[in-house]
């Protein structure tokens, strides 16, 4: 998208949305874990992503205590770390991908330890430099916004913010205040496997949060396949997958978890079937 | 709990959100925070209520049998051949440690809260014990998290749970420790938000509850004070506790924080020595980091991944302290040191010989530490030393140590 270039950080995440809202679809997040499961498989899925439909990536910043995170995305960020992988290697990885692609916001996604421990000022720095657009960073809630959200929006870095079902109206707009980018809505309620994705649950959430927010909302909500993608996409301005690429990763290892030959084709293979399903449904023009 | 504290009081902590200095805070997932702020509010206003605080004393008289006595250990005085030494007995509650002391409090904040399903983690399977015990007492349900590990090290303590009614969920994720039991506690919590109360162990995790256990545990340096004046007409000139999580002692120091005459050692687990990389000695031998929702320091490796913990002693073998005793360490009030596996089981086995107590691994580090200075003590001084808990889980792990160091 010509119109995203010369874009970085949050205006490369704000460029994305734009163009696709003008495409009249939702946007496909894809997750997986910075060098999961070894730094140049991990690159070879992370540089064939967009190719394959992500829209938009979540980079994970593998950390040995994922206190938020379900068992298949604690594994994964194990199995980078047992490979080597640490905050440098992250953001090398983020450096060659953004060598080839200038258009794919970068999102990484994490916990704060590792990046109190790099040094908040340098993390910036070195973020934006590589070309991260954004930071999602699970255990910072508003209530600590000193530490590194209101540093990062101060340098144009996107800040993220997780809403859940437990965000009462109340808490909303703290919540929303220094968010930007996008807003990313999860269920706490673990519905991952079933058949129907709730489309009427989701849009009322997404129409709960839009009544605070003009930012674009993303829904990640335990979706496994094409026609939960696309249904999700229908009602928020994206969905997210995570759990269920990791999974793909896993089940294409070998005994002793190395990567075989199937690993980048199934989880790239796995990723292009969600994103036809995202682009099959496309949406009613915006009223707006 | 009662006394005001002074506006430039070392006792004042924590701030509005939680922090002691740069320590503390609420590091938690969003999920998580609307529970935070919940336990927060309702314990502000539990604290106020005088009927939640003489609930609390009832329990403290009639069940768990405080005040716990304040004991002058004459024959280990004689053996040191310093100053005096006291023990505070509080491995005679009932349970047999202190843990009891913040689990009673919690417990009854849960059933105010009108909250009658209870999730806890445990280490040693002492708190464990204590909250399935509670959870018996007041007909709640109950679910622990321990770590794989130390399900096989604790044997008898998890007997004790399952005996109790509570469910034992023995954790396998990351390391299967201590610390993968409080990941796995705090997920679970995440998706029974609406029915549960999570009973923290100790005086760490997220604004309020290092704040909240500490006020618990308090009772152990209040009930210090009131019976040194009687039996010395003064307060000690030292005190020292065993820090893992660090409840214990802050229970015991908190009181005295202000006392500023008054000496006051944590000790932490050495380990195999604090050069040999296999300890929990997370202030002599880590360095601040944000894990369980709190800033304290904590031993991890130079890219901030959370490291392995070791102590003989699985009450002590967590990788973070309290963020109190982060704040204490780093502004000099208090001093932190470690002892090591080897002298804890020395001194495990002299308190045995010479008092006829069986104390836990855990205030056997205090006791080890205790070792190397009461001795060049002057007779009139005093020394307390937290005696938080007794040594019956740890037979099986002590013996066959015992036998190899020829102290049978």
């Amino acid at each position: 998208m010509s119109d995203a270039r010369g874009k970085a950080g949050v205006s490369r995440i704000d460029a994305k949305f734009a163009a696709l809202r003008a495409e009249g679809r939702g946007a496909l997040g894809i997750f997986v874990s910075a060098g999961d499961p070894d730094f140049e498989t991990g690159l070879a899925i992370l540089k064939g992503l967009p190719g394959a439909g992500a829209d938009m990536i979540e980079f994970g910043m593998p950390f040995t205590d994922p206190m938020a995170d379900g068992p298949a995305i604690q594994e994964s960020s194990q199995r980078a770390l047992k490979a080597g992988m640490t905050l440098t290697g992250v953001l090398e990885m983020v450096r060659a991908f953004r060598a080839g692609d200038q258009d794919t916001p970068m999102i990484l996604m994490g916990y704060y330890n590792p990046i109190y421990s790099y040094g908040v000022d340098r993390f910036i720095e070195d973020a934006l430099a590589s070309g991260v657009d954004g930071l999602i960073v699970v255990d910072l809630p508003p209530e600590e916004d000193r530490e590194l959200c209101l540093p990062a929006l101060a340098r144009g870095l996107g800040f993220v913010r997780l809403a859940t079902p437990t965000t009462d109206d109340v808490r909303l707009p703290a919540v929303l205040k220094n968010t930007a980018g996008f807003v990313y809505y999860v269920s706490i309620m673990g519905i991952t496997g079933t058949a129907e994705v709730p489309t009427d649950l989701v849009t009322k959430a997404v129409e709960r949060l839009k009544r605070h927010t003009d930012l674009p909302v993303c829904v990640g909500f335990g979706i496994t396949t094409p026609e939960q993608a696309a249904g999700i996409a229908r009602c928020a301005d994206g969905a997210i997958v995570g759990t269920a690429v990791v999974k793909t990763i896993k089940a294409s290892l070998d005994h002793e978890g190395r990567a075989t030959e199937a690993t980048v084709s199934d989880t790239l293979g796995f990723v292009r079937g969600l994103a036809d399903g995202v682009r099959g449904a496309r949406r009613p023009a915006p009223h707006a | 709990m009662a006394a005001t504290a002074q506006p430039n009081s070392l006792r004042a902590g924590p701030d509005a959100d939680g922090h002691f200095g740069i320590f503390g805070g609420r590091y938690v997932a969003e999920t998580l925070m609307p529970l935070i702020l919940s336990v927060e509010k309702a314990y502000e206003e539990a604290k106020a209520d005088p009927e939640f605080q003489r609930q609390i004393a009832y329990y403290h008289t009639h069940y768990i049998g405080r005040p716990s006595p304040l004991y002058f250990a004459e024959r280990l005085t004689e053996h040191f051949g310093g100053a005096k030494l006291y023990f505070k007995r509080d491995e005679l509650n009932h349970t047999g440690a202190h843990k009891i002391n913040n689990v009673m409090g919690q417990a009854l904040l849960a059933k105010r809260m009108g909250k009658t399903r209870i999730i806890a983690e445990t280490g040693a399977g002492q708190h464990g014990v204590a909250t399935a015990t509670a959870c018996a007492l007041f007909g709640m349900e109950c679910e622990v998290f321990m770590g794989a590990e130390d399900v096989e090290r604790q044997k008898p303590n998890v007997d004790r749970m399952r005996l109790l009614g509570a469910k034992v969920h023995p954790v396998t994720s990351g390391s299967g420790t201590l610390k993968d039991a409080m990941n796995e506690a705090l997920r679970y919590w995440v998706s029974k938000a609406e029915t549960h109360f999570y009973i923290i162990g100790t005086v760490a995790g997220p604004h309020p509850y290092p704040a909240m256990v500490r006020d618990f545990q308090s009772i152990i340096g209040i009930e210090v004070k009131q019976q040194m004046m009687a039996a010395e007409g003064r307060l000690p000139d030292t005190l020292v506790a065993c820090i893992g999580g660090g409840s214990n002692a802050m229970g015991l120091f908190h009181p005295f924080l202000d006392d500023t005459d008054v000496e006051i050692i944590g000790v932490e687990a050495g380990g195999l020595g604090l050069n040999s990389g296999k300890h929990a000695a997370s202030l002599n031998g880590g360095r601040p980091g944000v894990l369980h929702g709190n800033r304290t320091y904590l031993l991890q490796d130079d890219d901030g991944q959370i490291t392995e913990a070791h102590s003989i002693s699985a009450g002590l073998d967590y990788p973070g302290i309290g963020p109190e005793h982060s704040w204490l360490n780093d502004i000099g009030r208090v001093k932190y040191v470690a002892a090591n596996d080897e002298d804890a089981l020395r001194a495990f086995a002299l308190c045995t010989r010479k008092e006829g107590i069986i104390p836990a691994l855990e205030p056997s580090h205090a006791l080890a530490h205790v070792g190397t200075f009461i001795g060049d003590r002057p007779k009139d001084q005093i020394v307390v030393m937290n005696l938080c808990g007794r040594g019956d889980k740890d037979m099986d792990a002590v013996m066959p140590k015992l036998e190899k160091m020829g102290l049978l």
